[in-house]
């Protein structure tokens, strides 16, 4: 599914990630963890296409093709999903708007035929229920005035509806207190299949009790120092990230 | 077959009331001299076959004209208009029609496309010659019909001066008089046509009165002047223009509009301007000089204008409400897109002269590429007008580096007991808001078109909903190429 090889990036003339070898499989969950500064949110914008981050070395692969390539609609249609750590806001557009403007521009990009507005409704409030995201929550200009669950269960409606492929989260848990956790973490588990691959970075084990993952890398100071199993997460909430600061 | 034979018999009927109104081969062959002077003048009052007492109020105007001065506190720059080397009569048809729709400039037709207008309407706008548009002539007529029903008058300027001269004698000029404004008093030697509206008292009128469907009239020239009576407790509302961008080979405009709203009547006026901006190195367009002006006359009466500027090298236009009658209500709800080089100087004015008036404006303006976006408005209170609200919002939103916004909002309140609320805001679409969309696969220049349509959604929400679909969609043809 994703193979970054020898991975460098700059941003503002500073390298950030200072070769980076991962390979994600379908049907697998990578939980990235490291402490803040250690590159985790520059390797997702990175991987989604934002601007500013440029590749002085190495090469991501994604399904076979050259993702750095692509431009950031691309990448998405093709089916690369970022939660963002802090979803923006967009004033005057509905939830529902924005969610029908996605998921068409993505079915459009990709040669399929557009959902018109019963068929896309009832998908959309299908997908809604078990996120409990009401109607009213779908009427709202997207993320203005929502609360911090709100934003990440949107984020998370958002995924399930557009089922990418390659999904990162990037600390889907900031701001969550733990009953949004749970639904969110729910709404994510629901999503793991064996056609589709995630990434998620955080920076604390709590959401990895929730979304157990297959796999965990540390990252720290651009690079990935250390890969192991889901237990590697428990360890790390012992030791803490002192080891790797040095 | 019962539907043809109504449809040919329409048709006919149709054609031959143009005969009838003096539409006649010789007329169409000919054109004014050359320039503006009181011969102009006259010629074109015999050609339309106007009253003396019509004349006469167009030499005045015209002799008025005469002694002012073009204004230029307007913060549009344009080189100087040459009044005497230009045409300001030509009949109807005398703008050469095409033969085909391949003669039509490939960047219209390709807009037509996206805005999803059909063919024959295509053809309409683009000023090809079409032999019978039978569809929309039958539309006219049930129209017509449906409306004479209720005693709604709603016809060409030119045949309301012949056949109803009372009405435009006691109301043409009453809310604009002919020593107004420069462009306005312009407008008033030389109008060509434009519409008439009259609502009987207690009328609700049941339809939407649309130009559009005015298609005999479609060539209604340069100086368009409108005129629309809500009688007592009566309701209309009017849209004009189209969200199709029309071909016009006059470079300027100067329309007037005038609204009357008598006790307890409302006006809602509806426009989506969409003129021939000029290209992408501002070169040609149309100046647009336009004096609007609602007069809510009568007490607890009502006068509402929303409008959709998009096109225009140069747009120079405040609708405005003269809140005379007590409790009267005046509305302003504006989206202005400028790109490239355009240049928009809009705004309203809110004059309130009676006791217990209210008055609300939203003005939404957009620019991109290189153009300036001004919002220019004023709230005026009356000394003896008591207990007058008025609230008003500017936002402006800039898409990239080279374009301007500016806002400048006079206010006079010379009663203390008037309320009134300004709010303002300038903002840029975000990196940050466009990388969000484009990750959810909307591609750059529609994740703009989101995005500012968002922006506008107050305003978009007063139009009328068949209308408002085709301006959405026009919002983000307007900016296409200003995301690199």
């Amino acid at each position: 599914m994703l193979e970054i090889k020898n991975l460098h990036v700059e941003v503002g003339g500073k390298e950030i990630l200072k070769g980076i070898d991962l390979t994600v499989e379908a049907g697998k969950v990578h939980a990235i963890m490291g402490p803040n500064g250690s590159g985790k949110s520059t390797l997702s914008y990175l991987l989604s296409g934002r601007e500013g981050y440029n590749v002085t070395k190495g090469s991501v692969t994604y399904k076979g093709r050259d993702l750095l390539a692509m431009s950031v609609d691309e990448r998405a249609s093709a089916g690369v999903f970022l939660a963002f750590q802090y979803p923006i806001e967009i004033p005057g557009v509905t939830t529902m708007t924005f969610l029908k403007t996605a998921l068409n521009a993505q079915r459009k990009a990709r040669g399929e035929d557009e959902l018109d507005a019963p068929r896309f409704l009832k998908l959309v409030r299908e997908k809604a229920k078990p996120l409990n995201v009401p109607d009213d929550m779908l009427k709202r200009a997207l993320n203005v005035g929502f609360s911090g669950g709100e934003k990440k269960r949107a984020e998370i409606l958002q995924m399930s509806l557009l089922e990418p492929s390659l999904a990162i989260l990037d600390e889907t848990d900031s701001g969550l207190d733990i009953d949004a956790l749970k639904v969110v973490s729910e709404g994510v588990n629901a999503l793991r299949s064996p056609d589709r691959a995630m990434i998620v970075i955080t920076h604390y084990q709590r959401l990895l009790d929730h979304i157990v993952p297959d796999v965990v890398h540390v990252l720290s100071k651009g690079r990935i120092v250390r890969t192991g199993g889901k237990e590697l997460a428990g360890e790390l909430e012992r030791t803490g990230y002192a080891e790797f600061a040095a | 077959m019962a539907a043809v034979r109504e449809t040919v018999e329409t048709v006919d009927r149709v054609a031959g009331e143009k005969y009838k109104y003096g539409f006649s081969t010789d007329i169409e062959s000919e054109r004014a001299p050359i320039g503006l002077s009181e011969d102009t003048i006259r010629y074109i009052s015999a050609k339309k076959d106007e009253p003396e007492w019509m004349l006469e109020w167009r030499l005045n105007a015209y002799r008025r004209w005469l002694t002012m001065e073009e204004p230029t506190w307007a913060k549009v720059e344009y080189p100087p208009i040459d009044f005497q080397n230009a045409y300001y009569y030509s009949a109807p048809k005398q703008n050469a029609k095409l033969a085909s729709l391949d003669e039509v400039d490939p960047k219209l037709l390709e807009t037509y496309k996206k805005l999803g207008i059909p063919l024959i309407e295509q053809q309409m706008l683009a000023g090809v010659a079409v032999d019978a548009v039978f569809d929309s002539v039958s539309v006219v007529t049930t129209f017509k019909k449906k409306l004479g029903e209720v005693g709604v008058i709603f016809c060409p300027f030119s045949e309301a001066v012949r056949e109803h001269p009372d009405l435009v004698r006691k109301y043409l000029g009453s809310v604009v008089p002919t020593s107004d404004n420069y462009y306005a008093t312009l407008n008033s030697a030389v109008f060509s046509d434009g519409s008439f509206v009259y609502i009987p008292p207690g009328v609700r009128c049941p339809m939407e009165l649309s130009t559009y469907f005015r298609i005999n009239e479609a060539q209604t020239g340069q100086f368009e002047r409108t005129l629309i009576i809500a009688d007592k407790g009566s309701y209309v509302s009017y849209l004009e223009g189209c969200t199709a961008p029309q071909r016009d080979e006059n470079q300027l405009h100067a329309a007037v509009v005038e609204l009357v709203a008598l006790e307890d009547a409302e006006i809602k006026y509806s426009t989506v301007q969409n003129w021939f901006p000029g290209d992408e190195n501002g070169k040609g367009g149309i100046y647009n000089f336009v004096t609007k002006r609602g007069d809510c006359r009568g007490d607890n009466s009502k006068i509402s204008w929303t409008q959709v500027e998009t096109g225009s090298a140069v747009t120079w236009k405040y609708p405005s409400c003269i809140l005379r009658g007590d409790n009267s209500r005046g509305e302003f709800y504006s989206i202005a897109i400028s790109n490239h080089f355009q240049q928009v100087d809009s705004g309203t004015k809110m004059i309130h002269l009676g006791k217990n008036t209210s008055s609300r404006i939203i003005s939404k303006g957009i620019a991109a590429g290189r153009s300036s976006n001004t919002y220019r408005g004023l709230v005026s209170v009356h000394k003896k007008a008591e207990g007058v609200r008025n609230f008003t919002q500017c936002d402006s939103l800039l898409i990239g580096p080279k374009c301007s916004a500016h806002t400048v909002p006079y206010i006079e309140a010379k009663n203390p007991t008037a309320i009134l609320e300004h709010e303002a805001t300038t903002s840029k679409i975000s990196e940050e808001q466009l990388f969000y969309c484009m990750q959810r696969g909307v591609p750059a220049e529609e994740a703009v078109a989101l995005i500012v349509n968002g922006f506008c959604r107050d305003v978009l929400q007063q139009l009328p909903m068949e209308f408002a679909v085709e301006a959405q969609k026009l919002v983000g043809i307007s900016l296409e190429g200003s995301v690199g």
